[in-house]
């Protein structure tokens, strides 16, 4: 996880997508297209497949990775804690909701990831003396310990029976969003500006600092750059976006949720999703989100349309994961930096045919 | 990536071809009725899921062969794969709830304990009647709360009384209950915790002492915990384990001499893939469970000759035909069936949907007549369920292994007491409906 190499390749793509894109109106009829796509067309004509089990899913765990992209992509802080962030983040909003049920639902969801931000700087503290390796391994332990703590003390989960805590009312002015367009539209809301705001901060001064520090953080220090202020701040940042990355995925798609659903698996996939989609760049996040929560589905969906009935399902079962796994081999081989450098490579190639 | 080697070029058609080919056929007058299985045929619980889905198609296709379908109504199925994950289990509930080839989805059976939580709330908006057979929350047992929750047959909490009431039994009577020590090992997760509540209340009302102790997940270390409870000499312990939890704790049982057959496992913890790891040391081994293990009943006679002799069984090692895993997926193909026969009573000898099998469901009357009728009879317990009660049953066996197969142990079905707890059920499912601010329905709408 070491950066110098990392940091080229997204540096690369930004600058091709800039120029890509370089008349500004372009860029804003493009801009405004796919907010049109998204926010009215998808919501019409998508029905509640798309909705609940492909779309809501996929831009929460983009905005896992977008958190903990901040933290590891940009600022260098390898952490393994994203499962506790967002458990941290759902069971803060969820007694938020409960206990302060007059307060409106987006102040609640960021008081959610508030708390958990403070979690994140907690659990950041020893990146102030170790690196690397070392650090993961910190990071691990609140990821035990925070799981463990739901799971054993029934405060969190306002004592009900199987400590798994409920979505209360969605309402937002007036307005139930416990439809599957309520949700999706709850998510994407969110994740557009959490996606905005981190857009401007990385470019913003805490942002280069960030990369200073991930670049060589002596160096950085000695320049004049805070390391300990920006090593936390990478940490607070990062786990507030993934506290509300775990409020969403616990109330906007599941909708009862226990710790276990924020567990290593979940810390290991959000990993994956920043490493394959591509480790500062925060395009890459939804790439890689792409990549590990939608290629399964439609690996299985081809898998039963080809072969379905015709092969014993235990075997054709086995035979997706084994796909699956080469292809992420497959795609790591062909572009270490990520799917986002791919991304890049593509574009300049467009632009290439362009002006030709 | 430009497709420059021939072979991408053809991959990228046949994945499109993929894509378009058979789409559903528009929705015409559908004869059949569509039955989506979830299942987890990979992934950590593969080896308990496996005989469960061979259970229920092969009852499926008895229902098809010989009985020429449900009223003449075949059934067809698909799987869909979750791995026991959430996140899959809702992608495929999500997939399947429309229907297939014009006829709807009359039942959903999650099989996994998280999954059918998160999917509570969206079958009460799709209409979908999930069914989990011995797992699930037990205050949905409330329809008036939970329409379309149905924890059939045998909730944790009554797992935990008929345990307790087994042990009377053993003890001669449930005065005897009173100074035992009953120690819980309970894997560390809320399935494993959904059983605190009603112990406590029943040691309290029996006077026995109930002591928890809890196996980290996965549970393949338990030297700590047996220690412990070595150092407490309980005259019973309570096994609730899931997954590798259970032989661990079979075998460190015996390392540090306690009585095997003093331990009682949970549902979870009594099958043949249970116990079988353990090796000789589970000869004793006690466990409880709705679904018995055995070949012997009449039902099995009929699937041999039907179906697992003309080679049509979804069994791959038929050593396991008649486990308690394989039982149990006839049960729940059973129990799915009579449910759709009892709507068409209603609604016609047609598909039906969600809404007509919630009907058929709090009509579902399974007697000793119509039990026999199956060739059920000691393989599932009678049935009855109501809007108020959505469990029905109630009772376990408690059978013990003999080394090499399952014998029932305990004096036919030990009953629950119901009675006792389900106030308690009530009151717990009148917060939730206070919490989410829902309307009870009423009990007489049908």
């Amino acid at each position: 996880m070491s950066s110098s190499a990392v940091s080229e390749a997204p540096a690369e793509f930004a600058a091709s997508s800039a120029t890509f894109l370089h008349a500004k109106p372009l860029a804003a009829i493009f801009t405004g297209a796919l907010i049109v796509a998204f926010f009215g067309l998808v919501p019409l004509l998508g029905n509640d497949y798309w909705l609940g089990a492909i779309l809501i899913p996929f831009l929460i765990m983009s905005l896992a990775g977008l958190g903990l992209n901040i933290t590891m992509g940009y600022a260098g802080q390898a952490s393994l804690g994203t499962g506790a962030f967002m458990a941290v983040g759902a069971y803060a909003t969820y007694n938020v909701l409960l206990r302060l049920p007059e307060l409106p639902l987006p102040v609640s969801l960021l008081a959610g990831g508030l708390i958990a931000g403070l979690v994140g700087v907690i659990v950041g503290l020893p990146s102030l003396r170790i690196k690397g390796f070392y650090l993961v391994a910190t990071t691990l332990a609140a990821q035990f310990f925070l799981e463990w703590m739901f799971n054993q003390y029934g405060w969190f989960s306002n004592y009900s029976t199987s400590t798994s805590i409920s979505a209360p009312r969605l309402v937002l002015f007036g307005q139930d969003l416990n439809t599957p367009v309520g949700r999706y539209l709850l998510t994407l809301t969110t994740v557009s500006v959490v996606a905005l705001v981190a857009w401007k901060l990385v470019r913003s001064q805490t942002g280069r600092s960030w990369m200073a520090i991930r670049d060589m953080d002596t160096a950085a220090a000695i320049v004049g750059i805070p390391v300990a202020q920006g090593k936390l701040s990478a940490f607070f940042i990062g786990a507030l976006i993934c506290g509300l990355a775990g409020a969403l995925w616990a109330f906007a798609y599941l909708g009862t949720v226990d710790a276990r659903s924020f567990n290593l698996d979940r810390s290991f996939q959000v990993m994956f999703i920043v490493i394959i989609g591509g480790l500062g760049s925060l395009i890459g996040n939804v790439l890689g989100a792409a990549f590990i929560t939608l290629l399964p589905i439609l690996i299985d969906h081809v898998a039963d349309r080809l072969f379905g009935g015709a092969i014993d399902a235990g075997q054709l079962e086995n035979f997706q994961k084994v796909l699956f796994g080469a292809l992420i081999i497959w795609f790591l081989i062909k572009e270490p930096h990520g799917l986002a450098a791919l991304l890049g490579r593509l574009l300049r190639r467009l632009q290439a045919i362009a002006s030709r | 990536m430009s497709l420059r080697k021939p072979w991408q070029a053809v991959a990228l058609a046949v994945f499109a071809l993929s894509l378009t080919a058979s789409q559903p056929a528009p929705a015409q007058e559908a004869k059949n009725q569509y039955v989506p299985l979830a299942t987890y045929r990979v992934g950590a619980y593969a080896s308990s899921g496996i005989p469960v889905w061979a259970g229920a198609i092969d009852y499926f296709r008895y229902v098809n062969e010989v009985e020429g379908g449900i009223n003449g109504v075949k059934l067809f199925w698909d799987e869909c794969e979750t791995n026991w994950d959430v996140e899959k289990g809702v992608e495929c509930y999500e997939r399947v709830k429309a229907g297939k080839d014009g006829s709807p989805v009359p039942i959903f059976l999650p099989h996994g304990d998280p999954i059918s939580k998160a999917l509570t709330e969206k079958s009460v908006a799709d209409k979908i009647p999930l069914v989990t057979l011995a797992y699930g929350r037990t205050e949905t047992i409330d329809g008036r709360v939970f329409p379309y929750s149905f924890p059939v047959v045998f909730s944790f909490w009554s797992e935990a009384s008929s345990v307790i009431n087994f042990i009377a039994e053993k003890q001669g009577g449930k005065d005897k209950l009173k100074g035992l020590k009953i120690v819980t090992l309970y894997h560390d997760s809320p399935y494993g915790k959904e059983t605190q509540t009603p112990l406590a209340h029943l040691a309290k009302t029996y006077g026995f002492e109930d002591i928890q102790v809890p196996v980290p997940h996965p549970g393949n270390d338990q030297s700590a915990q047996w220690a412990k409870i070595r150092q407490l000499k309980p005259d019973w312990v309570f096994l609730r384990g899931w997954g590798v939890m259970t032989p661990v704790a079979i075998k460190t049982a015996a390392k540090v001499g306690f009585p095997v057959d003093r331990v009682i496992g949970g549902i979870w913890s009594g099958s043949e893939e249970d116990v079988r790891p353990a090796g000789a040391v589970a000869k004793g081994y006690l466990a409880i469970t709705p679904f018995p293990a055995g070949a012997d009943f009449e039902i099995h006679k009929k699937l041999k000759e039907h179906i697992l002799d003309k080679g049509l069984s979804d069994l791959k090692d038929l050593k396991s035909f008649g486990s308690v895993y394989y039982n149990s997926g006839v049960n729940e193909a059973i129990i799915t069936v009579e449910a759709i026969r009892t709507a068409q009573k209603k609604f016609g000898a047609r598909p039906i949907n969600g809404e007509e099998a919630q009907w058929g469901l709090e009509n579902l009357n399974l007697d000793d007549a119509r039990l026999q009728e199956i060739g059920a009879v000691g393989l599932q317990q009678p049935l009855k369920l109501s809007i108020k009660d959505h469990e029905g049953g109630g009772a376990g066996k408690v059978l013990q292994w003999d080394g090499a197969k399952w014998n029932v142990a305990s004096d036919g079905w030990v009953r629950s007491d119901r009675e006792l707890l389900l106030p308690l059920i009530y009151e717990r499912a009148a917060a939730y409906a206070k919490e989410k601010g829902i309307t009870l329905r009423s009990e007489a709408v049908n």
